[in-house]
């Protein structure tokens, strides 16, 4: 059972972090779906929810995502549907059902660096940064390969609008459940930016230059693949992972073509 | 923590604890409608409208529905009514345990989607289990209700 011993609204950001910083067991409360599906014994719950800290904004060149934003607005923002062949969109439609999606939040998805997470899959085939309270802004790359979830509030989240073309798939054995394997491809001027999520690990990302597939393209993919490494859970094993790999990641790239 | 919620167009105050969820709050309040199945967020047993948007109570802090329209069963008297001829018709009533949160799915449903697809229509109601009926016959209601072919 998961308890929360005090609940804070926050009032600001600082306060959210002076707080999150003062005990071990304080916590930021994102849509706190995942949450409370552990046991943990939460001192200070922090509640962001008040500080309009839920949008999906257009800048001159980003695409920019607040942590409160749900993945109900992801999938719906038009924004994001006429970005990117609605990469980001897609990515989240499987999860589960509309009102658990209406509940979970972008933000504690991509701060937890969930290896299963389909979002996170997504975000990393585009130019993706985050803006974390204390740490600044990184790219989406550099925070996964990080070991340690630092204890810092992510506060943005931040996509280049540079054109790029993009598919996402993932394979699961039933509609609404976890994927097995989740993949999304973008394409730009020839590059190709392969990202592979729930391997079960963290999501990571190759690239792919065209001229490297013309010729022998599933030679090339078992390359990428090769680098990659699979590993096996109780939804799958790393053999079959792999296998499926290849498969999403050249349906992906035959979309773009 | 006294907090006001404004449920089925009538604002109360309400008591609850630090951390306690909407499904449990509403449940000591007597809306007995709002099911809980799963509680891990996977069932959709424990639906209602936030703002007219389906919603998990049972994942939602209770705080969360402060300043909003919090609609249960019970709010939705004439809609209800409605949809319940249509899935009796069709021979959908079973043992009837998922039927609230499944109901204000479709109402809010019904009020969102124009003219939709059985995909879409299916593509909404995924997060709806129900353990007795095999889907078909709710399938068949609610295209009734949608009125799509
Ligand atoms: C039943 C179920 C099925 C799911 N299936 C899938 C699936 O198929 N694919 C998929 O991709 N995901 C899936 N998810 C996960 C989901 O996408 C979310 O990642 C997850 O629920 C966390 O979001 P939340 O808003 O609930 O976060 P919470 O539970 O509130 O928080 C999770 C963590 O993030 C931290 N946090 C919250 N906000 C911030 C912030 N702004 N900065 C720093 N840290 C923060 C919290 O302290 C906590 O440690 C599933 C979740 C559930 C409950
Ligand atoms: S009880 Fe809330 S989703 Fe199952
Ligand atoms: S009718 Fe029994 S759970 Fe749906």
């Amino acid at each position: 059972m998961f308890t929360i011993k005090q609940h804070l609204m926050a009032q600001s950001i600082e306060e959210g972090y002076e707080t999150l910083v003062k005990n071990r067991n304080n916590m930021i409360l994102g849509g706190t779906g995942f949450l409370r599906l552990g046991n943990k014994n939460i001192n200070i719950g922090i509640d962001l929810s008040n500080l309009e800290l839920d949008y999906i904004r257009e800048g001159e060149d980003n695409i920019e995502i607040g942590p409160m934003t749900t993945f109900r607005s992801i999938e719906t923002n038009k924004l994001l549907k006429e970005n990117f062949d609605g990469v980001v969109a897609k990515s989240v439609e499987e999860i589960v059902g509309i009102q658990l999606r209406s509940v979970i939040t972008a933000g504690a998805t991509v701060a937890s660096k969930y290896g299963f997470s389909d979002f996170i899959t997504a975000l990393l085939s585009l130019d993706t940064h985050i803006e974390l309270y204390k740490g600044g802004i990184l790219s989406l790359e550099e925070y996964l390969s990080e070991e340690k979830v630092p204890k810092d509030i992510l506060v943005k989240i931040i996509i280049k609008k540079d054109g790029k073309r993009a598919a996402f798939k993932a394979m699961r054995n039933s509609k609404s459940d976890y994927a097995i394997l989740n993949c999304a491809v973008s394409c730009l001027d020839g590059e190709y930016r392969v990202a592979v999520g729930a391997r079960p690990g963290r999501a990571v990302v190759k690239i792919i230059n065209n001229d490297e597939l013309i010729n022998n393209i599933d030679k090339k993919i078992e390359e990428v693949v090769d680098e990659m490494k699979f590993g096996t859970n109780m939804r799958a094993s790393g053999k079959y992972r792999e296998m499926i790999a290849k498969v999403l990641i050249r349906r992906s790239i035959e979309e773009l073509k | 923590m006294e907090i006001k919620l404004k449920i089925n167009g009538i604002n109360k105050e309400v008591t609850i604890k630090d951390g306690e969820y909407l499904q449990s709050a509403l449940k000591r309040l007597g809306f007995l409608n709002v099911r809980k199945g799963c509680e891990t967020g996977s069932c959709g047993l424990c639906t209602v409208l936030l703002n007219g948007k389906p919603t998990l109570s049972c994942s939602t802090l209770a705080v969360r529905g402060i300043g909003k329209e919090i609609t249960t069963l019970e709010g939705e008297s004439v809609e209800v009514a409605k949809f319940a001829e249509v899935l009796t018709d069709e021979g959908a009533d079973q043992c009837g345990y998922c039927s609230p949160g499944f109901t204000l799915t479709v109402i809010a449903m019904k009020r969102e989607l124009e003219s939709p697809t059985i995909d879409e229509i299916k593509h909404y109601l995924t997060g709806n289990l129900c353990r007795c009926t095999g889907y078909m016959g709710q399938l068949r209601a609610v295209k009734k209700y949608m009125e799509v072919k």
